[in-house]
């Protein structure tokens, strides 16, 4: 079967039997189980509505518990086993990890990668948002920057591929520096250290949009008084925006940096495709796709280890739904 | 607020000039690859993008046909066109490989044993040569090839490079990937929203939580899984893995929005006698369509540009393969050169993406805006 043919079809049985099951299932509860008639159908009503909710929920909490929950337990049971999952080994996997120099560089490369993107990103996007807010032509503006939002890594990867390129006649840092007299092209991808940061200007690139039409909006829902009240004080275009915009919305700033800080966790893409994880600018989802399906135990520890590191942002987040709910 | 003292207008003109400035400077590395999916090759490598509407300098090696040689005193001569009747400017030439454009048009160019070659700019070249000449001899030389825009590199990689297939499939994996999570997802957020039941604080925080869970931890345990049960690497798998993947983001997002509609109409509704299933099917799911459209968009986006899932779910042969895997792995690798080829491909995988993006943008910034400020 071809595979389109098997997307019609799952698409039909898919959102069919979705249907189906709200539908009949809220009909049984209603007309068999708990019919609101009979004996007592005030009682039955009310038992109804207590079963009600999980049948909404049902299909959902099987599919995030199966595809979510369980991989937490089973990533962490499985990390506990070796390479062929048939011995248990305890935390052997993360002993040797450890000690692996390609995990440190990981570790210290992605440590590079939290400071850096996040930072850079926001502070790009806090930048555009405030020069496009009262501009004419600023919605467009706006839409141009964010556009790299819509385009896969991999494809970011490949025009940023363009700009590095090892070539004076391809690239356009090689052609700048040919500009400026430099001698040999330079493959920048290559040196040293500072190739990590090439390699997060990409996702910098793609991020500064994301930061922006949040930032902007915060930017729009500062009550036009506070600034008013500055500009009469006589008060710089400067000081209102460092003294009174940027602390009504520090609360806005802080939600887009842990959320970039959340993705560049879980990015591999782009170094997978720039560099493959040579000339040391592995990150740790990198370094575990390069151990998935040859040792998933190491690579299972991996992927623990990002998931500790993010921990603490969850822990946070949680909290801060809670806040709001009450 | 422009009229309030402490705009200037330098600061306006600062202001203008910077944004033109961080626009251009986020356009770039994307016109660049426009531009140069429309280039061949040699001109890819012969001149920067940026310098594309200009004629390009390019290297040329000719023949000249021994048969035309004509005993002229001591030597043997060939004159002649090297362009055979074609339009053209030499700028340099030379008579040998290793040194192709050592001469301008006009020099006298003596080569070894006694030879010597002169070609004019309009492309008139005279050959001596002392002995007879039995080979044709080669001219090289460089002119300015006038710059061309073609569909070619599309058209090589769509129709002989395997790229229609893993833009179908991309298709295939997207498609019931957005459109399954919405369902279940509106139903789950409904009950979050307006249901009351014991531990609805518990899952709903549980749905936070899960938002930022790394993918990474689902990809060992569930291929194990999908083995086990027989699904294996398939469409099918990759299906149920983006479903599960992206109803985090759905539940939570449709949540904050039904939560938000107003009590009003569902409280009367439900005084009327309209069951819960009523009220989600006939108000709350028409009145959700902003979110649910901003959750289409992000799924859509997300999954079409998704490299891991698909690496690890989908089977690894190139039937199966979707853009982003044919592009890392395959493209990247065995046409690592060809320039022209790459971002004719990379062209084609972000093209939908934004068409969508260009088109819908107002419910994408929604759904952003829904995701992460409240």
């Amino acid at each position: 079967m071809s595979p389109i043919v098997q997307g019609m079809l799952t698409i039909v049985i898919g959102v069919g039997g979705c249907i189906g099951y709200f539908f009949l299932s809220n009909l049984i509860l209603d007309k068999v189980i708990f019919p609101a008639k009979g004996p007592n159908p005030g009682v039955n009503i009310n038992r109804a509505n207590l079963v009600r909710p999980w049948l909404f929920l049902f299909p959902a909490m099987a599919a995030l518990g199966l595809y979510l929950v369980y991989p937490v337990i089973g990533s962490f049971w499985r990390s506990l086993y070796n390479r062929s999952g048939d011995e248990f080994i305890g935390f052997g996997n993360y002993a040797v990890m450890f000690a692996d120099d390609g995990f440190q560089t990981a570790l210290f490369n992605n440590f590079l990668w939290v400071l850096f993107v996040p930072a850079a990103a926001t502070f790009l996007g806090l930048l555009v948002a405030q020069l496009t807010d009262r501009l004419k032509w600023g919605n467009i503006a706006k839409s141009l920057i964010f556009m790299p939002m819509a385009i896969s890594f991999v494809g970011a990867s490949l025009i940023w591929k363009f700009v590095y390129a090892n070539n004076a006649d391809i690239g356009l840092i090689n052609a700048l520096r040919d500009f400026f007299g430099a001698e040999e092209p330079l493959d920048v991808l290559q040196v040293q250290f500072w190739n990590n940061f090439f390699l997060m200007v990409i996702l910098v690139w793609i991020q500064t949009g994301f930061a922006m039409v949040i930032l902007s909006a915060a930017l729009r829902g500062i009550p036009e008084e506070t600034v008013e009240a500055a500009i009469i004080d006589g008060a710089n275009p400067f000081q209102v925006f460092f003294k009174i915009k940027v602390p009504q919305i520090m609360g806005t700033i802080v939600v887009v940096w842990t959320t970039i800080t959340i993705l560049v966790l879980k990015v591999f893409d782009i170094v997978y495709t720039m560099t493959g994880g040579n000339f040391g600018t592995e990150i740790l989802p990198s370094y575990m796709m390069s151990y998935m399906f040859r040792d998933d135990g190491r690579a299972t520890a991996v992927a623990f280890v990002i998931m500790i590191v993010v921990l603490p942002v969850m822990i946070w987040n949680i909290r801060q739904a809670r806040a709001e709910m009450r | 607020m422009d009229n309030i003292a402490g705009t200037k207008s330098a600061l306006g003109w600062a202001v203008n000039l910077s944004v033109v400035f961080l626009v251009v400077l986020w356009l770039i590395p994307t016109v660049g690859l426009l531009v140069s999916s429309f280039r061949d090759r040699d001109q890819i490598t012969a001149s920067g993008w940026w310098m594309s509407p200009f004629a390009v300098e390019q290297n040329y090696q000719a023949s000249i046909p021994a048969e035309e040689a004509r005993k002229d005193g001591a030597f043997f001569v060939i004159e002649g066109n090297i362009f055979s009747g074609g339009e053209g400017e030499v700028l340099r030439f030379g008579g040998a490989r290793s040194a192709p454009t050592a001469y301008a048009p006009g020099e006298t160019a003596d080569l070894r044993r006694d030879r010597s070659l002169v070609v004019e700019a309009n492309g008139d070249f005279i050959y001596k040569n002392p002995e007879e000449i039995k080979r044709d001899p080669n001219v090289y030389y460089s002119t300015a090839t006038p710059p061309s825009f073609s569909l070619d590199n599309y058209r090589t990689i769509l129709f002989s490079n395997g790229m229609d297939v893993a833009f179908i499939n991309t298709f295939t994996v997207t498609i019931p990937a957005t459109i399954i999570p919405i369902l279940i997802a509106a139903f789950a957020a409904y009950a979050l929203a307006w249901m009351d039941f014991k531990g609805r604080g518990l899952l709903i925080a549980m749905v936070v939580g899960l938002l930022v869970v790394p993918l990474q931890l689902a990809l060992v345990p569930l291929l194990q899984l999908h083995n086990k049960v027989g699904i294996g690497q398939s469409f099918l798998g990759i299906w149920m893995a983006h479903t599960g993947f992206g109803l985090p983001l759905a539940i939570y997002l449709l949540r904050n929005y039904m939560v938000g509609l107003p009590r009003d109409i569902i409280e009367s509704a439900k005084v009327d006698g309209a069951t819960d299933f009523q009220v989600f099917t006939k108000i709350v799911l028409p009145l959700s369509f902003p979110a649910l459209a901003s959750f289409a968009i992000f799924q859509f986006l997300w999954v079409w540009n998704d490299l891991l899932v698909a690496k690890v779910f989908l089977p690894s042969n190139s039937e199966s393969w979707v853009m982003t895997v044919k592009i890392a792995d395959d493209l990247l690798g065995s046409r690592g050169g060809d320039w022209g080829i790459l971002a004719g491909a990379a062209f084609i995988s972000i093209a939908v993406p934004l068409l969508v993006f260009f088109t819908m943008q107002r419910y994408l910034v929604r759904g952003l805006l829904a995701g992460s400020v409240k």
